[in-house]
Protein backbone atom coordinates (compact mmCIF):
# COMPACT_ATOMS: atom_id res chain seq x y z
CA UNK A 1 0.00 0.00 0.00
CA UNK A 2 1.35 3.34 -0.84
CA UNK A 3 1.60 6.45 1.19
CA UNK A 4 -0.68 8.93 0.78
CA UNK A 5 1.53 11.57 -0.67
CA UNK A 6 2.70 8.86 -2.52
CA UNK A 7 -0.87 8.12 -4.73
CA UNK A 8 -1.24 11.00 -4.89
CA UNK A 9 1.94 11.73 -6.93
CA UNK A 10 0.66 8.53 -8.57
CA UNK A 11 -2.40 9.75 -9.62
CA UNK A 12 -1.56 13.13 -10.52
CA UNK A 13 0.86 11.27 -13.14
CA UNK A 14 -2.23 8.85 -14.76
CA UNK A 15 -4.55 12.05 -14.78
CA UNK A 16 -2.07 13.43 -17.41
CA UNK A 17 -3.00 10.74 -19.54
CA UNK A 18 -6.44 11.06 -19.59
CA UNK A 19 -8.64 13.02 -22.46
CA UNK A 20 -8.70 16.90 -21.35
CA UNK A 21 -9.74 20.36 -23.45
CA UNK A 22 -7.94 23.23 -22.77
CA UNK A 23 -10.67 25.56 -22.59
CA UNK A 24 -9.09 29.03 -24.12
CA UNK A 25 -12.61 30.99 -24.28
CA UNK A 26 -12.67 33.10 -21.12
CA UNK A 27 -15.43 32.28 -18.24
CA UNK A 28 -16.98 34.66 -16.43
CA UNK A 29 -18.22 32.83 -12.85
CA UNK A 30 -21.27 33.53 -11.08
CA UNK A 31 -18.65 34.93 -8.52
CA UNK A 32 -17.63 37.45 -10.30
CA UNK A 33 -13.97 36.18 -11.16
CA UNK A 34 -13.33 35.01 -14.73
CA UNK A 35 -11.16 31.72 -15.56
CA UNK A 36 -9.89 31.17 -18.63
CA UNK A 37 -7.05 28.53 -20.30
CA UNK A 38 -8.71 25.83 -18.19
CA UNK A 39 -8.97 22.19 -18.60
CA UNK A 40 -12.03 20.48 -18.97
CA UNK A 41 -11.24 16.60 -18.25
CA UNK A 42 -13.69 13.95 -19.67
CA UNK A 43 -14.06 10.65 -21.18
CA UNK A 44 -16.66 8.79 -24.18
CA UNK A 45 -18.11 6.13 -25.31
CA UNK A 46 -19.46 4.21 -28.21
CA UNK A 47 -19.26 6.28 -31.41
CA UNK A 48 -20.71 9.39 -33.05
CA UNK A 49 -22.38 8.73 -36.01
CA UNK A 50 -22.28 10.50 -39.08
CA UNK A 51 -25.55 12.51 -38.52
CA UNK A 52 -24.14 13.32 -35.31
CA UNK A 53 -27.40 12.87 -34.01
CA UNK A 54 -26.76 9.83 -31.49
CA UNK A 55 -25.00 11.75 -28.36
CA UNK A 56 -25.99 11.81 -24.95
CA UNK A 57 -24.30 13.70 -22.57
CA UNK A 58 -24.06 12.52 -18.75
CA UNK A 59 -23.75 14.64 -15.85
CA UNK A 60 -22.09 13.44 -13.17
CA UNK A 61 -22.87 13.75 -9.53
CA UNK A 62 -20.78 14.94 -6.19
CA UNK A 63 -18.18 12.24 -6.08
CA UNK A 64 -18.62 11.26 -9.42
CA UNK A 65 -16.48 11.48 -12.34
CA UNK A 66 -16.20 11.22 -16.22
CA UNK A 67 -15.40 7.73 -16.42
CA UNK A 68 -19.60 6.26 -16.79
CA UNK A 69 -18.94 2.62 -17.36
CA UNK A 70 -16.06 0.40 -18.00
CA UNK A 71 -13.37 0.30 -15.77
CA UNK A 72 -11.69 3.79 -14.29
CA UNK A 73 -8.08 3.58 -15.72
CA UNK A 74 -7.24 6.17 -12.40
CA UNK A 75 -8.84 4.01 -9.52
CA UNK A 76 -8.43 0.51 -11.83
CA UNK A 77 -12.73 0.41 -10.74
CA UNK A 78 -15.62 0.22 -12.43
CA UNK A 79 -17.39 3.35 -13.75
CA UNK A 80 -19.90 4.50 -11.37
CA UNK A 81 -23.05 4.31 -14.45
CA UNK A 82 -21.91 0.66 -15.26
CA UNK A 83 -25.39 -0.67 -14.33
CA UNK A 84 -27.25 2.26 -16.94
CA UNK A 85 -24.31 3.00 -19.61
CA UNK A 86 -22.83 -0.06 -21.47
CA UNK A 87 -22.79 -1.95 -24.52
CA UNK A 88 -26.62 -3.26 -24.59
CA UNK A 89 -27.56 -1.43 -21.49
CA UNK A 90 -30.18 0.93 -20.78
CA UNK A 91 -28.03 3.93 -22.63
CA UNK A 92 -27.09 1.51 -25.07
CA UNK A 93 -22.91 2.49 -26.11
CA UNK A 94 -23.28 0.37 -29.41
CA UNK A 95 -26.45 2.66 -30.53
CA UNK A 96 -25.77 5.88 -28.86
CA UNK A 97 -22.15 8.20 -28.12
CA UNK A 98 -22.08 8.93 -24.49
CA UNK A 99 -19.84 11.84 -23.25
CA UNK A 100 -19.25 12.80 -19.53
CA UNK A 101 -16.97 15.54 -18.47
CA UNK A 102 -15.26 16.07 -14.55
CA UNK A 103 -17.25 19.12 -13.41
CA UNK A 104 -14.70 22.13 -12.78
CA UNK A 105 -13.95 21.97 -9.36
CA UNK A 106 -13.87 18.81 -8.99
CA UNK A 107 -10.34 16.59 -8.91
CA UNK A 108 -10.44 14.10 -11.86
CA UNK A 109 -8.23 16.29 -14.13
CA UNK A 110 -10.63 19.00 -14.23
CA UNK A 111 -9.54 22.60 -13.05
CA UNK A 112 -10.10 22.10 -9.73
CA UNK A 113 -8.59 23.79 -6.57
CA UNK A 114 -5.32 21.01 -6.32
CA UNK A 115 -4.35 22.51 -10.29
CA UNK A 116 -1.32 24.44 -9.79
CA UNK A 117 -2.16 28.57 -9.14
CA UNK A 118 -0.35 30.51 -12.20
CA UNK A 119 0.42 33.20 -9.79
CA UNK A 120 1.64 31.69 -6.79
CA UNK A 121 2.94 28.46 -8.43
CA UNK A 122 1.71 26.59 -5.80
CA UNK A 123 -1.94 24.82 -5.64
CA UNK A 124 -4.78 26.74 -5.71
CA UNK A 125 -6.48 25.04 -1.99
CA UNK A 126 -8.43 27.90 -0.87
CA UNK A 127 -7.49 30.80 -3.09
CA UNK A 128 -9.35 29.05 -6.32
CA UNK A 129 -12.78 30.82 -6.90
CA UNK A 130 -16.14 29.75 -5.42
CA UNK A 131 -18.03 27.99 -8.53
CA UNK A 132 -22.08 27.43 -9.20
CA UNK A 133 -23.63 24.30 -11.23
CA UNK A 134 -24.23 27.25 -13.28
CA UNK A 135 -20.55 27.86 -13.79
CA UNK A 136 -19.96 23.99 -13.99
CA UNK A 137 -22.64 23.50 -16.89
CA UNK A 138 -21.38 26.63 -19.54
CA UNK A 139 -17.60 24.92 -19.06
CA UNK A 140 -18.55 21.43 -20.50
CA UNK A 141 -21.03 23.35 -22.98
CA UNK A 142 -17.15 24.45 -24.38
CA UNK A 143 -16.69 20.47 -24.83
CA UNK A 144 -19.95 20.02 -26.94
CA UNK A 145 -18.64 22.94 -29.04
CA UNK A 146 -14.98 20.86 -29.50
CA UNK A 147 -16.61 17.63 -29.88
CA UNK A 148 -18.64 19.68 -33.00
CA UNK A 149 -22.50 18.74 -31.59
CA UNK A 150 -25.11 21.03 -32.08
CA UNK A 151 -28.10 19.59 -30.87
CA UNK A 152 -27.86 16.38 -27.95
CA UNK A 153 -30.08 13.31 -28.50
CA UNK A 154 -30.25 13.76 -24.49
CA UNK A 155 -28.41 14.88 -21.75
CA UNK A 156 -28.83 13.16 -18.32
CA UNK A 157 -27.75 13.17 -15.05
CA UNK A 158 -28.71 11.68 -11.16
CA UNK A 159 -28.59 14.04 -7.96
CA UNK A 160 -26.13 16.90 -9.16
CA UNK A 161 -26.16 15.02 -12.37
CA UNK A 162 -29.93 16.69 -12.71
CA UNK A 163 -29.54 19.85 -11.28
CA UNK A 164 -26.51 20.66 -13.24
CA UNK A 165 -28.97 19.24 -16.06
CA UNK A 166 -31.66 21.19 -15.17
CA UNK A 167 -29.47 24.16 -15.39
CA UNK A 168 -28.50 23.39 -19.10
CA UNK A 169 -31.47 23.06 -20.59
CA UNK A 170 -32.50 26.61 -18.27
CA UNK A 171 -29.41 28.44 -19.94
CA UNK A 172 -29.66 26.56 -23.44
CA UNK A 173 -33.00 25.41 -24.16
CA UNK A 174 -32.00 24.28 -27.95
CA UNK A 175 -28.85 22.49 -26.87
CA UNK A 176 -30.75 19.10 -26.37
CA UNK A 177 -33.50 17.11 -27.79
CA UNK A 178 -34.50 15.39 -24.49
CA UNK A 179 -33.27 15.35 -21.23
CA UNK A 180 -33.90 13.10 -18.34
CA UNK A 181 -33.40 14.77 -14.71
CA UNK A 182 -33.56 12.09 -12.01
CA UNK A 183 -33.59 12.04 -8.47
CA UNK A 184 -32.93 16.24 -8.40
CA UNK A 185 -34.36 19.47 -7.20
CA UNK A 186 -34.54 22.88 -8.39
CA UNK A 187 -32.79 23.99 -5.68
CA UNK A 188 -31.35 22.87 -2.06
CA UNK A 189 -33.88 22.70 0.55
CA UNK A 190 -32.63 23.35 4.64
CA UNK A 191 -31.88 19.59 5.17
CA UNK A 192 -29.78 19.29 1.97
CA UNK A 193 -27.79 22.67 2.68
CA UNK A 194 -27.76 21.29 6.44
CA UNK A 195 -26.24 17.78 5.13
CA UNK A 196 -23.74 19.13 3.00
CA UNK A 197 -22.49 21.44 6.00
CA UNK A 198 -22.22 19.10 8.44
CA UNK A 199 -19.39 16.88 5.49
CA UNK A 200 -17.74 20.77 5.26
CA UNK A 201 -17.52 21.29 8.74
CA UNK A 202 -16.21 17.06 9.04
CA UNK A 203 -13.44 18.28 7.01
CA UNK A 204 -12.71 21.77 8.37
CA UNK A 205 -12.42 19.92 12.16
CA UNK A 206 -9.81 17.96 10.96
CA UNK A 207 -6.43 19.30 11.98
CA UNK A 208 -4.81 18.46 8.64
CA UNK A 209 -7.02 20.62 6.59
CA UNK A 210 -5.04 23.45 7.72
CA UNK A 211 -7.75 26.38 5.63
CA UNK A 212 -7.29 24.18 2.60
CA UNK A 213 -3.13 24.11 2.90
CA UNK A 214 -2.86 20.67 3.32
CA UNK A 215 -2.64 20.23 -0.41
CA UNK A 216 0.69 22.21 -0.10
CA UNK A 217 1.99 19.53 2.20
CA UNK A 218 0.89 16.90 -0.37
CA UNK A 219 -1.55 15.26 2.60
CA UNK A 220 -5.02 14.88 2.85
CA UNK A 221 -7.62 15.22 5.97
CA UNK A 222 -8.29 11.68 5.73
CA UNK A 223 -10.21 11.30 9.02
CA UNK A 224 -12.31 14.81 8.26
CA UNK A 225 -12.97 13.73 4.54
CA UNK A 226 -13.71 9.77 5.84
CA UNK A 227 -16.74 11.53 7.87
CA UNK A 228 -17.81 13.44 5.48
CA UNK A 229 -18.32 10.96 2.88
CA UNK A 230 -20.23 8.60 5.57
CA UNK A 231 -22.34 11.47 6.06
CA UNK A 232 -23.05 11.17 2.31
CA UNK A 233 -23.58 7.43 2.42
CA UNK A 234 -26.09 7.98 5.11
CA UNK A 235 -28.12 9.84 3.23
CA UNK A 236 -28.10 8.15 0.10
CA UNK A 237 -30.02 5.25 1.76
CA UNK A 238 -33.06 5.10 3.64
CA UNK A 239 -33.91 3.98 6.96
CA UNK A 240 -35.61 0.44 5.29
CA UNK A 241 -33.34 -0.33 3.22
CA UNK A 242 -30.40 0.44 5.64
CA UNK A 243 -32.68 -1.91 8.21
CA UNK A 244 -32.71 -4.46 5.44
CA UNK A 245 -29.22 -4.62 4.62
CA UNK A 246 -27.31 -4.42 8.40
CA UNK A 247 -29.88 -4.26 10.69
CA UNK A 248 -28.21 -4.77 14.14
CA UNK A 249 -26.29 -7.66 12.80
CA UNK A 250 -22.49 -7.62 14.06
CA UNK A 251 -19.42 -7.77 11.83
CA UNK A 252 -17.67 -10.90 12.20
CA UNK A 253 -18.15 -11.79 16.00
CA UNK A 254 -20.49 -13.41 18.34
CA UNK A 255 -21.37 -10.46 20.76
CA UNK A 256 -20.36 -6.80 21.53
CA UNK A 257 -16.76 -6.34 22.59
CA UNK A 258 -17.70 -3.72 24.68
CA UNK A 259 -14.87 -1.18 23.00
CA UNK A 260 -15.66 0.94 20.35
CA UNK A 261 -14.00 -0.64 17.34
CA UNK A 262 -16.87 -1.03 14.55
CA UNK A 263 -19.19 -3.75 16.33
CA UNK A 264 -22.07 -3.33 13.75
CA UNK A 265 -22.26 -4.01 10.05
CA UNK A 266 -23.70 -0.83 9.65
CA UNK A 267 -20.74 0.67 11.60
CA UNK A 268 -17.88 -0.94 9.41
CA UNK A 269 -19.48 -0.54 6.02
CA UNK A 270 -19.74 3.46 6.95
CA UNK A 271 -16.01 2.96 8.21
CA UNK A 272 -15.07 1.19 4.81
CA UNK A 273 -16.67 3.57 2.64
CA UNK A 274 -15.49 6.70 4.23
CA UNK A 275 -11.91 5.66 4.24
CA UNK A 276 -12.05 4.08 0.41
CA UNK A 277 -13.31 7.64 -0.66
CA UNK A 278 -10.06 9.28 0.74
CA UNK A 279 -8.15 7.50 -1.80
CA UNK A 280 -9.73 9.03 -4.85
CA UNK A 281 -11.41 12.45 -3.84
CA UNK A 282 -9.72 15.55 -2.53
CA UNK A 283 -11.22 17.13 0.68
CA UNK A 284 -11.39 20.79 -0.70
CA UNK A 285 -13.12 19.99 -3.67
CA UNK A 286 -15.58 18.52 -1.64
CA UNK A 287 -16.12 21.72 -0.20
CA UNK A 288 -15.99 23.77 -3.62
CA UNK A 289 -18.71 20.93 -4.73
CA UNK A 290 -21.23 20.73 -2.05
CA UNK A 291 -21.21 25.00 -2.07
CA UNK A 292 -22.29 25.04 -5.71
CA UNK A 293 -24.98 22.77 -4.62
CA UNK A 294 -25.97 24.98 -1.66
CA UNK A 295 -26.37 27.86 -3.81
CA UNK A 296 -28.19 26.30 -6.39
CA UNK A 297 -31.43 27.71 -7.06
CA UNK A 298 -32.98 27.72 -10.15
CA UNK A 299 -35.81 29.91 -9.61
CA UNK A 300 -33.87 32.50 -8.01
CA UNK A 301 -31.93 33.09 -11.47
CA UNK A 302 -35.43 34.02 -13.46
CA UNK A 303 -37.47 36.59 -12.19
CA UNK A 304 -40.87 34.96 -13.12
CA UNK A 305 -39.61 32.11 -10.53
CA UNK A 306 -39.01 28.09 -12.51
CA UNK A 307 -41.80 28.63 -14.74
CA UNK A 308 -39.86 31.17 -16.31
CA UNK A 309 -36.73 29.27 -16.68
CA UNK A 310 -38.42 26.36 -19.06
CA UNK A 311 -40.10 29.26 -20.84
CA UNK A 312 -39.95 28.24 -24.99
CA UNK A 313 -38.72 24.81 -23.48
CA UNK A 314 -38.29 22.51 -26.70
CA UNK A 315 -36.81 19.90 -25.06
CA UNK A 316 -38.54 16.65 -24.10
CA UNK A 317 -38.46 15.89 -20.55
CA UNK A 318 -38.40 12.78 -18.31
CA UNK A 319 -38.41 13.27 -14.85
CA UNK A 320 -37.93 9.97 -12.39
CA UNK A 321 -37.93 9.95 -8.57
CA UNK A 322 -37.46 7.13 -6.08
CA UNK A 323 -40.41 6.85 -3.49
CA UNK A 324 -37.56 6.15 -0.62
CA UNK A 325 -35.43 8.88 -1.60
CA UNK A 326 -35.60 11.27 1.45
CA UNK A 327 -32.22 13.59 -0.06
CA UNK A 328 -34.06 14.60 -3.53
CA UNK A 329 -37.89 13.05 -3.14
CA UNK A 330 -40.50 12.26 -5.15
CA UNK A 331 -41.74 15.93 -4.05
CA UNK A 332 -38.58 18.05 -5.14
CA UNK A 333 -39.32 16.20 -8.51
CA UNK A 334 -42.29 16.60 -8.76
CA UNK A 335 -42.31 20.26 -8.40
CA UNK A 336 -40.26 20.68 -11.53
CA UNK A 337 -42.76 18.60 -13.05
CA UNK A 338 -45.41 21.13 -12.35
CA UNK A 339 -42.89 24.26 -13.44
CA UNK A 340 -42.74 22.52 -16.68
CA UNK A 341 -46.13 21.59 -17.00
CA UNK A 342 -46.88 25.73 -16.03
CA UNK A 343 -44.26 27.01 -19.01
CA UNK A 344 -45.99 24.37 -21.44
CA UNK A 345 -43.31 22.18 -22.02
CA UNK A 346 -43.02 18.64 -23.10
CA UNK A 347 -42.98 16.21 -19.68
CA UNK A 348 -43.18 13.07 -18.64
CA UNK A 349 -42.73 11.78 -15.02
CA UNK A 350 -42.19 8.57 -13.13
CA UNK A 351 -42.15 7.74 -10.05
CA UNK A 352 -39.96 4.28 -9.44
CA UNK A 353 -41.40 2.43 -6.07
CA UNK A 354 -38.06 1.31 -4.61
CA UNK A 355 -36.51 0.79 -0.82
CA UNK A 356 -33.39 1.92 -2.09
CA UNK A 357 -33.68 5.53 -1.76
CA UNK A 358 -31.21 7.78 -3.34
CA UNK A 359 -28.80 5.52 -4.47
CA UNK A 360 -31.26 3.84 -6.49
CA UNK A 361 -30.31 5.86 -9.58
CA UNK A 362 -27.11 4.16 -9.57
CA UNK A 363 -28.26 0.43 -8.70
CA UNK A 364 -29.68 -2.03 -10.85
CA UNK A 365 -33.10 -1.26 -10.48
CA UNK A 366 -35.21 -2.87 -13.56
CA UNK A 367 -37.87 -0.75 -13.99
CA UNK A 368 -35.73 2.27 -13.85
CA UNK A 369 -33.55 1.52 -16.13
CA UNK A 370 -37.08 -0.19 -18.49
CA UNK A 371 -37.95 3.24 -18.33
CA UNK A 372 -34.89 5.15 -19.06
CA UNK A 373 -34.20 2.86 -22.03
CA UNK A 374 -37.64 3.13 -23.33
CA UNK A 375 -37.67 7.04 -23.27
CA UNK A 376 -34.43 7.19 -24.87
CA UNK A 377 -35.37 4.58 -27.72
CA UNK A 378 -38.36 6.27 -28.93
CA UNK A 379 -36.56 9.52 -28.52
CA UNK A 380 -33.85 8.88 -30.83
CA UNK A 381 -36.54 7.40 -33.26
CA UNK A 382 -38.37 11.05 -33.20
CA UNK A 383 -35.08 12.94 -33.51
CA UNK A 384 -34.16 11.11 -36.43
CA UNK A 385 -37.12 11.86 -37.88
CA UNK A 386 -37.43 15.55 -37.41
CA UNK A 387 -33.62 16.13 -38.37
CA UNK A 388 -34.63 14.05 -41.73
CA UNK A 389 -37.68 16.78 -42.15
CA UNK B 1 -59.44 0.61 -31.52
CA UNK B 2 -62.58 1.05 -29.01
CA UNK B 3 -65.23 2.87 -30.40
CA UNK B 4 -65.48 5.14 -27.97
CA UNK B 5 -62.22 6.49 -28.67
CA UNK B 6 -62.85 7.45 -32.48
CA UNK B 7 -66.07 9.09 -31.15
CA UNK B 8 -64.15 11.11 -28.84
CA UNK B 9 -61.64 11.43 -31.71
CA UNK B 10 -64.26 12.92 -33.94
CA UNK B 11 -65.23 15.52 -31.54
CA UNK B 12 -61.59 16.95 -31.22
CA UNK B 13 -60.49 19.42 -34.29
CA UNK B 14 -56.88 18.62 -35.67
CA UNK B 15 -53.54 20.67 -34.11
CA UNK B 16 -55.27 21.41 -30.72
CA UNK B 17 -53.72 20.70 -27.34
CA UNK B 18 -54.95 17.75 -25.13
CA UNK B 19 -54.91 16.76 -21.57
CA UNK B 20 -56.46 12.52 -21.02
CA UNK B 21 -56.68 12.29 -17.98
CA UNK B 22 -56.28 8.40 -16.99
CA UNK B 23 -54.79 7.34 -20.26
CA UNK B 24 -54.04 4.09 -19.69
CA UNK B 25 -51.46 2.87 -21.92
CA UNK B 26 -51.74 5.65 -24.39
CA UNK B 27 -54.20 4.30 -26.73
CA UNK B 28 -56.16 7.46 -26.95
CA UNK B 29 -53.38 9.52 -27.39
CA UNK B 30 -51.36 7.87 -30.11
CA UNK B 31 -54.59 7.70 -31.96
CA UNK B 32 -54.78 11.47 -31.31
CA UNK B 33 -51.42 12.46 -32.25
CA UNK B 34 -51.49 10.23 -35.66
CA UNK B 35 -54.65 10.75 -36.68
CA UNK B 36 -55.21 14.73 -35.62
CA UNK B 37 -51.52 15.92 -35.11
CA UNK B 38 -52.48 17.07 -31.57
CA UNK B 39 -50.51 18.01 -29.01
CA UNK B 40 -51.15 15.39 -26.71
CA UNK B 41 -50.25 15.03 -22.38
CA UNK B 42 -51.22 12.11 -20.22
CA UNK B 43 -52.00 11.46 -16.48
CA UNK B 44 -51.63 8.26 -14.83
CA UNK B 45 -51.60 6.11 -11.76
CA UNK B 46 -50.49 2.64 -13.10
CA UNK B 47 -46.81 2.44 -13.40
CA UNK B 48 -46.91 -0.46 -16.03
CA UNK B 49 -48.79 2.10 -18.37
CA UNK B 50 -46.81 4.79 -17.41
CA UNK B 51 -43.81 2.84 -18.74
CA UNK B 52 -45.98 1.44 -21.74
CA UNK B 53 -46.97 5.40 -22.54
CA UNK B 54 -43.30 6.61 -22.02
CA UNK B 55 -42.02 3.35 -24.40
CA UNK B 56 -44.17 4.85 -27.39
CA UNK B 57 -42.69 8.31 -26.71
CA UNK B 58 -46.43 9.58 -25.57
CA UNK B 59 -45.40 12.46 -22.86
CA UNK B 60 -47.33 11.19 -19.60
CA UNK B 61 -47.17 12.16 -15.81
CA UNK B 62 -47.31 9.73 -13.10
CA UNK B 63 -49.63 10.85 -10.82
CA UNK B 64 -53.47 10.48 -9.21
CA UNK B 65 -56.03 13.08 -10.77
CA UNK B 66 -58.06 13.38 -7.29
CA UNK B 67 -55.26 14.97 -5.85
CA UNK B 68 -53.28 16.47 -8.47
CA UNK B 69 -55.10 18.13 -10.86
CA UNK B 70 -53.45 21.95 -8.92
CA UNK B 71 -50.75 21.44 -11.61
CA UNK B 72 -51.81 22.05 -14.33
CA UNK B 73 -52.43 25.61 -14.63
CA UNK B 74 -55.99 27.48 -15.71
CA UNK B 75 -57.01 27.15 -19.80
CA UNK B 76 -53.96 25.35 -20.24
CA UNK B 77 -55.15 22.86 -22.72
CA UNK B 78 -58.06 22.96 -25.80
CA UNK B 79 -59.70 19.74 -24.35
CA UNK B 80 -59.12 17.87 -21.28
CA UNK B 81 -60.59 14.53 -21.77
CA UNK B 82 -61.77 11.71 -19.21
CA UNK B 83 -62.60 8.95 -20.16
CA UNK B 84 -65.07 6.64 -17.79
CA UNK B 85 -63.43 7.22 -14.58
CA UNK B 86 -65.39 10.37 -13.31
CA UNK B 87 -67.89 7.75 -11.57
CA UNK B 88 -64.79 6.23 -9.70
CA UNK B 89 -63.19 9.05 -8.02
CA UNK B 90 -63.98 10.08 -4.41
CA UNK B 91 -65.31 13.62 -5.32
CA UNK B 92 -66.60 14.01 -8.75
CA UNK B 93 -67.84 17.31 -8.69
CA UNK B 94 -64.13 18.69 -7.71
CA UNK B 95 -62.16 16.92 -10.38
CA UNK B 96 -65.53 18.33 -12.82
CA UNK B 97 -64.49 21.68 -11.85
CA UNK B 98 -60.90 21.11 -11.94
CA UNK B 99 -61.35 19.72 -15.68
CA UNK B 100 -63.04 22.61 -17.12
CA UNK B 101 -60.79 25.01 -14.90
CA UNK B 102 -57.83 23.55 -16.87
CA UNK B 103 -59.63 22.89 -20.20
CA UNK B 104 -61.35 25.26 -22.30
CA UNK B 105 -63.27 22.20 -23.24
CA UNK B 106 -63.96 18.93 -21.66
CA UNK B 107 -64.60 15.04 -22.80
CA UNK B 108 -66.37 13.37 -19.95
CA UNK B 109 -67.48 9.51 -20.93
CA UNK B 110 -68.96 7.13 -18.58
CA UNK B 111 -70.59 3.92 -18.55
CA UNK B 112 -74.82 4.44 -18.89
CA UNK B 113 -76.24 2.90 -15.25
CA UNK B 114 -79.60 3.96 -17.45
CA UNK B 115 -79.04 1.13 -19.71
CA UNK B 116 -81.72 -0.96 -20.04
CA UNK B 117 -80.03 -4.06 -19.24
CA UNK B 118 -78.74 -2.73 -16.12
CA UNK B 119 -82.11 -1.43 -15.43
CA UNK B 120 -83.42 -5.37 -15.85
CA UNK B 121 -80.52 -7.01 -13.49
CA UNK B 122 -81.81 -5.20 -10.71
CA UNK B 123 -85.65 -4.63 -11.36
CA UNK B 124 -86.08 -7.90 -12.06
CA UNK B 125 -83.36 -10.07 -10.55
CA UNK B 126 -83.09 -7.40 -7.43
CA UNK B 127 -78.79 -8.17 -8.47
CA UNK B 128 -76.32 -5.26 -8.63
CA UNK B 129 -75.62 -5.44 -12.38
CA UNK B 130 -72.68 -6.65 -14.05
CA UNK B 131 -72.69 -6.09 -17.76
CA UNK B 132 -69.67 -5.69 -20.65
CA UNK B 133 -69.46 -1.96 -20.12
CA UNK B 134 -69.57 -2.77 -16.03
CA UNK B 135 -67.83 -5.63 -15.35
CA UNK B 136 -66.67 -5.95 -11.05
CA UNK B 137 -68.88 -7.20 -8.35
CA UNK B 138 -70.53 -4.74 -5.86
CA UNK B 139 -67.69 -6.02 -3.83
CA UNK B 140 -64.46 -4.70 -5.96
CA UNK B 141 -66.37 -2.37 -8.28
CA UNK B 142 -63.76 1.00 -8.28
CA UNK B 143 -67.26 2.99 -8.89
CA UNK B 144 -68.17 4.74 -6.35
CA UNK B 145 -70.95 7.29 -8.09
CA UNK B 146 -72.69 5.71 -10.49
CA UNK B 147 -74.75 7.90 -12.87
CA UNK B 148 -77.10 7.48 -15.85
CA UNK B 149 -76.63 9.66 -19.01
CA UNK B 150 -79.68 11.62 -17.39
CA UNK B 151 -78.23 12.23 -14.55
CA UNK B 152 -75.10 13.89 -15.78
CA UNK B 153 -77.29 16.16 -18.53
CA UNK B 154 -79.22 17.15 -15.54
CA UNK B 155 -76.32 17.91 -13.43
CA UNK B 156 -74.64 20.32 -16.43
CA UNK B 157 -78.37 21.87 -16.52
CA UNK B 158 -78.39 22.52 -12.22
CA UNK B 159 -74.39 23.69 -12.04
CA UNK B 160 -74.50 25.86 -15.26
CA UNK B 161 -72.23 23.68 -17.42
CA UNK B 162 -72.91 24.45 -21.16
CA UNK B 163 -73.52 20.76 -22.92
CA UNK B 164 -72.18 21.74 -26.37
CA UNK B 165 -72.79 17.48 -27.69
CA UNK B 166 -73.69 14.34 -26.28
CA UNK B 167 -72.69 11.36 -28.57
CA UNK B 168 -74.53 7.95 -26.87
CA UNK B 169 -72.57 4.67 -28.02
CA UNK B 170 -74.05 1.39 -28.47
CA UNK B 171 -71.45 -1.32 -29.29
CA UNK B 172 -70.95 0.26 -33.04
CA UNK B 173 -73.72 2.72 -33.35
CA UNK B 174 -73.70 6.39 -32.15
CA UNK B 175 -76.44 8.80 -31.81
CA UNK B 176 -76.83 12.31 -31.21
CA UNK B 177 -78.74 12.75 -27.36
CA UNK B 178 -80.69 15.65 -27.36
CA UNK B 179 -83.07 16.66 -24.59
CA UNK B 180 -85.68 15.62 -26.61
CA UNK B 181 -84.43 11.89 -27.25
CA UNK B 182 -82.87 11.91 -23.83
CA UNK B 183 -85.22 9.24 -22.25
CA UNK B 184 -84.73 6.85 -24.99
CA UNK B 185 -80.96 7.37 -25.41
CA UNK B 186 -81.02 6.69 -22.08
CA UNK B 187 -82.41 3.40 -22.18
CA UNK B 188 -80.27 1.97 -25.11
CA UNK B 189 -77.03 4.05 -24.67
CA UNK B 190 -74.03 1.44 -23.24
CA UNK B 191 -71.86 4.60 -22.92
CA UNK B 192 -72.75 8.91 -22.92
CA UNK B 193 -69.92 10.78 -24.66
CA UNK B 194 -70.46 14.79 -23.28
CA UNK B 195 -68.77 17.95 -24.76
CA UNK B 196 -69.21 20.11 -22.37
CA UNK B 197 -67.55 23.89 -21.36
Amino acid sequence: MPSLAGLFFWMNIKLDNIKKLDVTKPLKLDCGKTIKNFPIAYETYGKLNDNKDNAILVFHALTGDQFVTGTNPITNKEGWWVTAVGPGRAIDTNKYFVICANVIGGCMGSFGPKDINPVTKKPYGLDFPVITIKDMVKAQESLLEHLGIKKLLCATGGSMGGMQLLQFCATFPDKAFSAVPIACSSSHSAQNIALNELARQAIMADPVWDNGKYVLKNSQPKNGLAVARMVGHISYLSEKGMQEKFGRKLQEKADYEFSFNADFQVESYLRHQGYAFVERFDANSILYITRAMDYFDLSKQFKGGLVEAFKNQKTKFLIISFSSDWLYTTKDNKDIVIALNASGADVSYSEIVTDKGHDSFLLDEPEFLKTLKGFLDSMYEKFKNEKRI
Amino acid sequence: MKKEFKVIADLLPNNTRVLDIGCGDGSLMHLLRIEKNIEVRGLELNQDNVKECIYKGLPVIQGNAETELHQFPDKSFDYVVLSQTLQAFYEPEKVLKNLLRIGKSVIISIPNFGYWKVRIKLLLFGEMPVTKTLPNTWYNTPNLHMCTIKDLFNFCDEKNIIIKKVVGVNENKTSLIRKSNLEIKNLFSKVGIFLIS
